[in-house]
């Protein structure tokens, strides 16, 4: 038996010009934040952008957008529906507010079911909020999405760095394109994740110094980009060229 | 028609088959078609039948059922899917999203959303047959 799923999936996604996983290798570093403002910045350049949530167990890019409401549409697939802008699909449609507790296999499944079945339609960028860490998500997009470039999220722990050294080992290995890392959530001056992040050989993006009001911003497009968060996010799209086509 | 986009799949991947094959003419395609997923038979043939390549022209398809078994990682119960205990609402979120199954269904003996979908999930190219 054969499932017929994978065999798709690279025409769903024929249309889209670039596709880039916003990942960290801990959770908590604010890589939901980064994925959807740097969806949405892109969106206010004029690019047509998807964003797809990917953190099935814990999503939470229909908060910071404020898509509570939003639902897809069904023809001849799954239609994701427009959010700010934004070309949005995320399991929350499914499975609501309430708890998918899924085990790896589940969490492949759904991935590959939700690959197969939703039409993007063209698109310049689809943005990827991963799931923490380099589980089930990662490998399977590697598998079936070969053209995924990733972005890594980090805070200026070294905790949080030491768990991006072995994502970026993983991902050189594998030949995998690493955009850069961008220093989220910077509180003092040190220059310890740019001179650790150069010496694996990759691309310093910047910092987003902490802002409290981040959470505030959450489901307020408005106030999010009167935030550094969004601010640096665009100053690193606009003025170093690296997102940009 | 969400049954169109799984009809696309079964048709790429039974062609994928046949080339690999080299089977000039796909006789018979059978797929099987799980009860969790709750697929419309009807749809899936229509969408099948018109989205035929020239080599499927005479294909016929196939759709066999497979009843949904689960079985709890708590406590070992095995039971069948049964979507009579669900709302609508949730019931469609199973057919789109299979694996939201563990959000809405519990083990119907200790209560566990920790299941495994032993059989019945989704939809397989079970067999393919034609000429060389």
């Amino acid at each position: 038996m054969v499932d017929p799923r994978t065999t798709i999936i690279s025409d769903r996604l024929r249309a889209i010009t670039r596709i880039i996983a916003v990942s960290s290798g801990k959770g908590g570093v604010g890589k939901s934040m980064v994925a959807t403002t740097l969806a949405l910045s892109l969106a206010r350049r004029g690019c047509s952008v998807g964003l797809f949530d990917l953190d099935f167990t814990s999503p939470s890019t229909h908060l910071i957008l404020g898509a509570e409401k939003a639902q897809p549409k069904e023809d001849k697939g799954i239609i994701p529906p427009e959010v700010k802008g934004l070309i949005y699909m995320s399991l929350i449609y499914y499975s609501r507010d309430r708890a998918a507790p899924l085990r790896g296999a589940d969490v492949s499944n759904a991935l590959i079911e939700l690959l197969s079945v939703t039409q993007w339609g063209k698109l310049d960028y689809m943005i990827i909020d991963m799931p923490p860490g380099i589980g089930d998500v990662v490998l399977d997009l590697l598998r079936l999405v070969k053209r995924i470039e990733f972005l890594i999220v980090t805070t200026p722990s070294l905790l949080a760095f030491e768990t991006v050294k072995k994502q970026t080992m993983l991902l050189k290995d594998l030949k995998v394109p690493v955009i850069g890392v961008l220093e989220n959530m910077k509180m003092n001056k040190s220059e310890g994740i740019e001179r650790e992040t150069k010496r694996l050989g990759l691309k310093y993006l910047g910092e987003i110094p902490f802002d409290p009001r981040v959470e505030d911003a959450i489901g307020d497009e408005k106030k999010l980009f009167r935030t550094m968060i969004a601010k640096k996010i665009q100053e690193i799209i606009l003025t170093k060229n690296i997102i940009d086509n | 028609m969400h049954e169109w986009a799984l009809a696309e799949a079964v048709i790429a991947t039974a062609q994928q088959i046949a080339e690999k094959e080299k089977l000039k003419e796909v006789k018979d395609v059978t797929v099987k078609v799980g009860e969790l997923q709750q697929v419309e038979k009807e749809i899936l043939l229509f969408a099948l039948s018109q989205l035929k390549p020239p080599s499927f022209k005479n294909t016929k398809f196939h759709l066999t059922k497979s009843k949904a078994t689960l079985k709890c990682r708590a406590c070992g119960n095995t039971w069948v899917f049964s979507k009579r205990k669900l709302s609508p609402d949730e019931a469609e979120a199973i057919h789109f999203v299979p694996e939201v199954a563990h959000t809405y269904i519990k083990c119907p003996k200790c209560g566990s959303p920790d299941f495994e979908i032993v059989k019945g999930r989704g939809i397989w190219l079970e067999n393919i047959r034609g000429l060389k």
